[in-house]
């Protein structure tokens, strides 16, 4: 069309790449610096909150909940939501612990099986919904919400699993440890670390980031979207599953009430984690991170003998305040994006 | 048959002209398409778009494809882009007839689309974004990352483009985002690649390196769609031209011997008369911009606009134009300086004083911020009015829907019914419906940001003269526009912007594009582009 080279404009800004990289790396760090804020200010007033024993209670109480973020995590990067965790975990909570009442002697990871096998059914039933009927997930998982817990309650009748009923060997699990770390956490670190390079390093996993990123663009793209999001909640419904066995090994009592509201706890995880609610970005190691900082700002408020009707109330305001300061980044790194490309005039 | 073309190639061919005619620059002939849709029909809703329409696209030839808006053009791209499934007719590619059930088939067919709209994931790097869903693996299917930096690289040199492929997506400009689709394009090697509409959001420069990637593509003997409005970059890239009017193809044949308003007339059928720019008798100033500086992004613009008077703001995308729009209607926020309207001082960062001073705001971007795409079209015409429509405080959907229908026919907004979503009118009748929004609260002054993007060339002639009508009834008008035919044919006055600064203002008839070109870029070199023979 032109013999004539006009000279070409630059139009790779300076380097935004470190700015992005930089606040994206100032999340997981800035997590990892309230928690040690925390753990300092704690430990200064009451020495005993670092003791080991301490530590161990509050790393094993994160496994649960760090397990079900995974795959909260998974559900939400698709611009997702699952609100039914906190109902799988209690029906599997109470269906594993059952089966000891039930079966005499039965082994323990047949009980784990079961519990995975309660969550996968409550997975496969949200996923098909959502995916192949396209309804919003907030309204599926709201209604699956109360459609398990009514299951449960159906179930449980007016009676209960009691410590009785478990054998030692079964609540030990909570307490068990290996090179003085609990075992639920290193098991529960084991699936973050997983999950976090299928995430990284497998197509499917960019897909995931992709369909929360632009689902439109997914669409256009070709990407499979009903079967990922799909495998996203079976993900999210299994891991919950398994939490539900955890739950029992940890409280051991178990009615039609356990870990009603546990939903709300783990998506607080997940957002002071890093993960963006509306999908596209976030990591399962920041969400563990924040179930991890939750865990210690409770234990911490306990250790101190702030009375525990102010957890939630603080807990809340701490959830605010993370959400609040991912929202400024990102205005102002958008801000810093576009303001460098006018200065270039490209 | 090739014989028959020639003869013919002085004058208009009739419909359904078609064969293997070589371009202009091609180097050996070839006897079969690479792609070849026979007699594609698609109806959406009972609505014919699509109406036996054929379409052949050769290996190394760029084939433009015409049409007003809602003649079917994206409807088509749609179809070969595995998006739409043809209600009838074939799809031969490579010489085997596929059906290609989404888009997923359509790339593992070697088709590649680049659409109007750019569709990247934000969250992703630019690399993945190349990639996604494609990238290269080592053992047990993981995702290769150090060989998918070499391969972005790689094509990257190729395009000549200087774009961190580590970046994320978000923030790239219009111009980036399209560099990276045709990565993308490049990277699939696709045989065919479509582009629709790929020039709407650029500036002069950033086209012209867009048609020399087109066109290297082409030497290396892929086939190139091109969708334009702009019937200069049609004859400046293609070889060939199929029309489309009214979901029906009227013409199919080389461009070569082809003059513009042959094109023109095939696309709207009848004859279109040349608008020349009338001019007005400006009265009293309304608009003032005095220093205006928003930090970062523009400094030190002062301008008036007076009444009947329609005042141009030209220069690159990126110059700050939008910005300095955006701040005097009080979306943006400004450092320094100060907007007067009729002589009062205007609050700044605050719409709603700019509405009731008696300013219009026709936004670039009429899908995200110009129309509520879920609201019907009436709604979306009495948004700006509904203050003054309202009875004891409560809407009555019969005054607003009388309100509409009267500017909508006004304006010849060309609807089915009132009440359907906006978002089913085709771009220009969306456009006039932004601008009967605006205008049925009878404003003093009305900007307009790019008026004309993604629009036919039957309906812009409509908007221009709509504009020179309204500055003709005393309102002031300032546009915004990259087009500078646009620019040339309504604007009493020029301003021209570079980099965030005013750095010329011309008389309509001291302007030329040559002279707002150079004042845009600061160099002018690329005023030769335009002493190109035009057809």
């Amino acid at each position: 069309m032109s013999t004539t080279t006009a000279p070409t404009p630059t139009l790779a800004p300076a380097n935004p790449r470190r700015l992005v990289d930089f606040v994206l790396r100032a999340r997981t760090f800035g997590i990892l610096g309230v928690l040690a804020l925390f753990v300092l200010i704690t430990t200064a007033i009451q020495p005993r909150f670092l003791h080991a024993d301490n530590v161990r209670f509050i790393l094993a109480t994160t496994a649960l909940y760090a397990l079900v973020a995974v795959g909260e995590t998974f559900v939400v990067i698709t611009r997702n939501v699952d609100l039914s965790v906190g109902s799988v975990v209690g029906l599997s909570a109470y269906v594993s612990a059952n089966m000891f009442q039930a079966h005499h002697g039965i082994p323990i990871p047949v009980v784990f099986l079961v519990g995975l096998g309660v969550g996968l059914a409550c997975g496969l039933v949200t996923g098909i919904i959502t995916a192949v009927g396209r309804v919003p997930s907030l309204v599926v998982t709201l209604a699956m919400l109360y459609i398990i817990r009514g299951v449960d309650t159906i179930i449980v009748g007016s009676g209960q699993v009691v410590a009785n009923a478990l054998p030692n060997s079964f609540i030990n699990i909570f307490h068990d440890t290996l090179l003085g770390i609990p075992v639920l956490a290193i098991a529960a670190a084991v699936v973050v670390a997983i999950a976090a390079y299928y995430l990284r390093s497998f197509r499917s996993g960019r897909e995931l980031y992709a369909i929360g990123s632009d689902p439109d663009a997914a669409r256009l793209g070709g990407i499979p979207m009903g079967r990922r999001i799909f495998g996203a909640f079976v993900l999210s419904g299994a891991l919950a599953g398994l939490g539900g066995v955890l739950w029992a090994t940890q409280y051991n009592t178990i009615d039609a009430t356990a870990a009603t509201g546990l939903e709300l706890q783990v998506i607080a995880a997940v957002v002071v984690g890093g993960v963006a609610i509306f999908g596209g970005s976030g990591s399962v190691v920041g969400a563990a991170l924040g179930a991890l900082l939750l865990q210690t700002i409770s234990s911490a408020l306990n250790v101190l003998g702030v009375p525990s009707l102010w957890t939630e109330a603080i807990s809340g305001f701490l959830l605010l305040v993370a959400i609040t300061l991912d929202r400024g980044i990102q205005l102002r790194l958008a801000a810093a994006l576009r303001r460098r490309r006018v200065h270039l005039g490209a | 048959m090739r014989e028959a073309l020639q003869l013919m190639s002085s004058t208009s061919s009739p419909p359904g002209d078609t064969g293997a005619q070589p371009g202009r620059t091609q180097a050996e002939p070839r006897s079969t398409p690479i792609l070849s849709l026979r007699d594609g029909t698609k109806a959406f809703a009972g609505v014919r778009a699509l109406e036996d329409v054929s379409l052949e696209l050769y290996g190394g030839e760029a084939h433009a494809l015409v049409g007003e808006n809602g003649a079917g053009k994206s409807t088509l791209v749609k179809i070969l882009g595995g998006v739409h499934q043809p209600d009838s007719g074939s799809l031969v590619i490579g010489g085997q007839e596929v059906v290609l059930g989404g888009t997923a088939d359509a790339r593992a067919a070697g088709i590649a689309v680049i659409y109007q709209e750019p569709t990247l994931f934000p969250d992703l790097s630019v690399a993945e974004n190349v990639f996604i869903g494609r990238q290269p693996l080592r053992s047990a299917r993981r995702i290769d990352y150090r060989a998918m930096d070499r391969e972005v690289a790689q094509i990257f040199e190729r395009l000549g483009v200087k774009l961190d492929p580590d970046r994320i997506a978000r923030g790239l400009s219009i111009a980036e985002q399209q560099l990276v689709e045709i990565a993308k394009a490049l990277s699939s090697e696709a045989k065919v690649l479509i582009m629709d509409e790929p020039t709407a959001a650029l500036s002069p420069v950033e086209v012209e390196r867009l048609f020399k990637i087109a066109e290297t593509l082409r030497a290396e003997g892929a086939a190139v769609l091109f969708i334009s409005h702009r019937l200069e970059e049609v004859f400046a890239l293609c070889q060939r031209v199929t029309v489309l009017r009214d979901g029906k193809r009227v013409l199919s044949r080389q461009l070569e011997g082809l003059t513009a308003d042959e094109l023109v007339r095939a696309m709207v059928g009848r004859e279109l008369q040349a608008r020349r720019h009338e001019p007005h008798q400006p009265a009293g100033t309304v608009l003032e911009v005095d220093r205006l500086t928003r930090e970062g992004v523009f400094v030190d613009i002062s301008f008036q606009v007076r009444a009947g008077e329609v005042v141009a703001l030209a220069g690159l995308v990126g110059a700050g134009r939008s910005e300095v729009a955006r701040a005097i209607f009080g979306i943006d926020r400004y450092d320094a300086g100060a907007v007067r309207v009729g002589g009062q001082p205007l609050r700044r960062g605050s719409p709603t004083a700019a509405m009731s001073a008696g300013i219009g705001f026709v936004p670039e971007d009429r899908r995200q911020q110009g129309l509520v795409m879920e609201l019907s079209t009436e709604e979306n015409i009495a948004l700006a009015s509904l203050r003054r429509l309202r009875r004891h405080g409560l809407l009555f959907a019969s005054t607003e829907r009388a309100f509409a229908l009267n500017w909508a026919q006004q304006l010849q907004v060309k609807f089915t019914r009132l009440s359907n979503r906006v978002s089913s009118l085709s771009g220009g009748n969306q456009q006039k419906v932004v601008l009967a929004k605006w205008l049925s609260r009878q404003p003093r002054l009305l900007i307009v940001d790019e008026p004309t993007r993604g629009i036919d060339v039957g309906t812009k002639a409509e908007v221009h003269r709509l504009l020179s009508s309204l500055a003709t009834e005393g309102v002031a008008v300032l546009v915004i526009s990259s087009e500078l035919p646009e620019v040339l044919s309504v604007a009493d006055r020029i301003l021209v912007m570079r980099e965030g600064r005013l750095v010329a203002t011309l008389k309509h008839d001291e302007a030329s594009e040559e002279r707002i070109i150079a004042a845009g870029t600061g160099q002018s070199a690329v005023v030769d582009r335009l002493e190109e023979p035009s057809p």
